[in-house]
């Protein structure tokens, strides 16, 4: 029931959005209410799932493996209710961010759409399904790129349909070669039938397909240039919301997969390709934001960086390694949200992104200073904010296993951070503005304080919280990790008697 | 029959590869066409391609009498072809605006969002 809701809401939300679309105020309306409502209904679901254990339902009444699943463990629902924070936070953020021109193109109508394919996503029980919510995700996310049609947003688009597409077909074929082996798609089915392929070519050519395909869709070594070509030219809502969800919805399918569907220790090729992809993404996002001198590109490149530090978690393979990853996941989302979020706060007002047109903002506006530096000491994993702890579990797990490089990279990625986040300080906080005439100029309206700063600070706290009182949210990563190693609970909420 | 599809599917798929890898967004779009298909046949021949009857259960039955076709591998390619179509239309939209605004479809000459260093 709780299930369906969670996707019933961005569906309704997205309908009513699009019907009531002459109407802005309405609209904006529509759009905050279904995120407030996703919220609810995850944290609903969250709550149940922490209660009673995995929860599946079947669509139509077909039982599985035959019908559509819907399933959440305790990995899916934290985050779907991650999922929904980001809703609010952004539909919020967007009434004072995003222009007219966009809201009327459907900028609300096809939020609810991408938030409609991360949740079914997050919540699809076979691999048929989550490639139709991939398509879902992916279609409302080249129409929020897109949107406005400027010249270099029309650049970025092309390059990250273009990429996203192939990473698309690579993953349908995967499941077609996996259905003709096994006969089945059920993740739950899959993960009692894989284990008795005889054929070891076919596991290994299907698993590299899913490798590669939630590879470039989370933004891994060496299939990520779509992310910094396109990430820093949508709207700031838009970089926001891509930013927090999109890759993290990639990395969640490799978790799922090599966990439930392929026991990633049994395949000792996908393990080294992860692990050496994950090492390789931490190193190459950091260089690659080291040499940006754009607020919203520099922090493009974190992201990848930061998806290596998942990706190294689910490459260990340990239960803490794991526990790290999921840590790590829940953490990131907020604050990569948050830092777009100040980083379009900054550009209204310095009017603009590039770190050699802007300064002076600490001795204008030193809250806004506190709320950069809560995420950007975070994301290089300060402590004792929420990045301190994600880092730590994964470097421990790293050394436990003997991964000596990976984990000395995860640290040496960690300072090269730190000289990105005090790049973007100095220069946009610390040296004065080169026109401080007309930066003086550029003010925050009172509507727009509210709406932009809202979610900043909400974010900001949530980041602080799971920095000071790290236990629940360890626990949960915990009790999620342990799922995931043992799926025994998930096949049972799936298969039911079937078993 | 499924070794010659698989052949089929290698062709189709180098040809695909090759305009894809020509740098210009057109050919680009013509590969990625072939491609999707290739995804399809693949999915069709994972199948198994049998001489079987229409997949339909007699009345009073509780299941087919004889081999029968497997229906959900075409349910899937059907699937699939919905979305790779809607996917290909909106592409084909995108590179004709891409042409329209940026005045090229060279990849190599879209670069409005990640500007050359070298030349500023």
């Amino acid at each position: 029931m709780l299930l369906t809701l969670c996707l019933v809401v961005p569906l309704a939300t997205f309908v009513v959005s699009f019907a009531v679309r002459r109407n802005a105020d309405l609209q904006r309306s529509v759009s905050i209410a279904g995120s407030a409502l996703l919220l609810l209904a995850s944290l609903a679901l969250g709550a149940q799932v922490v209660a009673n254990g995995p929860v599946a339902a079947q669509m139509g009444g077909w039982p599985a493996p035959f019908g559509i699943t819907l399933v959440a463990d305790l990995l899916s629902a934290a985050m779907v209710v991650i999922t929904g924070i980001i809703a609010l936070a952004v539909s919020v953020y967007g009434l004072g961010d995003v222009d007219r021109d966009a809201e009327r193109l459907g900028h609300h109508t096809l939020l609810h759409a991408l938030l409609l394919g991360v949740t079914g996503a997050f919540l699809a029980g076979d691999l048929f399904n989550l490639y139709v919510w991939f398509e879902v995700m992916v279609i409302a996310s080249f129409g929020l790129l897109g949107l406005g049609s400027r010249g270099d947003q029309i650049d970025g688009t092309v390059k990250y349909v273009a990429l996203n597409l192939i990473a698309t077909l690579a993953f349908l074929s995967g499941v077609g070669l996996l259905y003709g082996a096994t006969g089945t798609l059920n993740m739950a089915d899959l993960h009692q039938v894989v284990p008795t392929l005889e054929n070891p070519v076919i596991v290994l050519t299907t698993a590299a397909m899913f490798l590669f395909a939630f590879g470039a869709k989370a933004a891994l070594f060496p299939v990520f240039f779509w992310l910094p070509a396109s990430y820093h030219t949508p709207s700031v809502t838009v970089s926001a919301v891509f930013a927090a969800l999109l890759t993290k919805v990639g990395v969640y399918a490799l978790i799922r997969v090599f966990t439930l569907v392929y026991d990633a220790s049994t395949l000792p090729l996908i393990q080294n390709l992860l692990l050496w992809s994950a090492s390789l993404t931490m190193l190459t996002g950091v260089l690659g934001a080291a040499a940006q001198n754009d607020i919203r590109r520099i922090l493009s490149f974190h992201i990848i960086s930061q998806i290596g530090y998942m990706i190294l978690g689910l490459a260990v393979f340990t239960p803490l390694a794991l526990v790290g990853a999921i840590f790590y996941i829940l953490h990131h989302i907020v604050v990569k949200a948050n830092l777009f979020l100040v980083g379009g706060v900054v550009r209204k007002l310095t009017g603009s992104e590039e770190l050699g047109h802007i300064g002076g903002l600490w001795a204008r506006t030193p809250w806004l200073g506190v709320l950069f530096l809560i995420p950007a000491l975070s994301l290089a994993g300060i402590p004792p904010l929420s990045g301190f702890w994600a880092k730590l579990v994964i470097v421990k797990a790293s050394l436990d296993a003997a991964y000596y490089i990976p984990a000395f990279l995860a640290l040496l990625v960690g300072l090269l951070t730190v000289f990105s986040m005090s790049k973007i300080w100095l220069e946009a906080f610390w040296k004065p503005h080169p026109q401080p005439d007309a930066a003086a100029t550029m003010t925050l309206s009172r509507a727009e304080r509210w709406s932009l700063l809202t979610p900043i600070v909400a974010l900001a706290l949530i980041t602080v919280a799971i920095g000071l009182i790290a236990g629940p949210f360890y626990g949960v990563s915990v009790v999620a990790a342990e799922q995931l190693l043992d799926p025994h609970a998930y096949v049972g909420a799936v298969l039911g008697e079937n078993r | 029959m499924e070794i010659a599809l698989s052949i089929l599917v290698g062709i189709v798929v180098t040809c695909g590869a090759y305009l894809m890898l020509s740098g210009n967004m057109v050919r680009f779009l013509f590969g990625l066409a072939l491609l999707s298909n290739a995804a399809n046949l693949v999915i069709f021949a994972a199948g198994r391609l049998t001489y079987g009857a229409p997949p339909l259960i007699a009345p009073g039955e509780a299941g087919p009498l004889e081999t029968v076709a497997n229906a959900l591998p075409q349910a899937l390619i059907l699937t699939a072809i919905v979305i790779g179509f809607g996917l290909l239309a909106f592409t084909l939209v995108l590179v004709h605006r891409a042409n329209r605004s940026l005045g090229t479809v060279e990849g190599d000459a879209m670069r409005l969002a990640e500007p050359d260093e070298g030349a500023r």
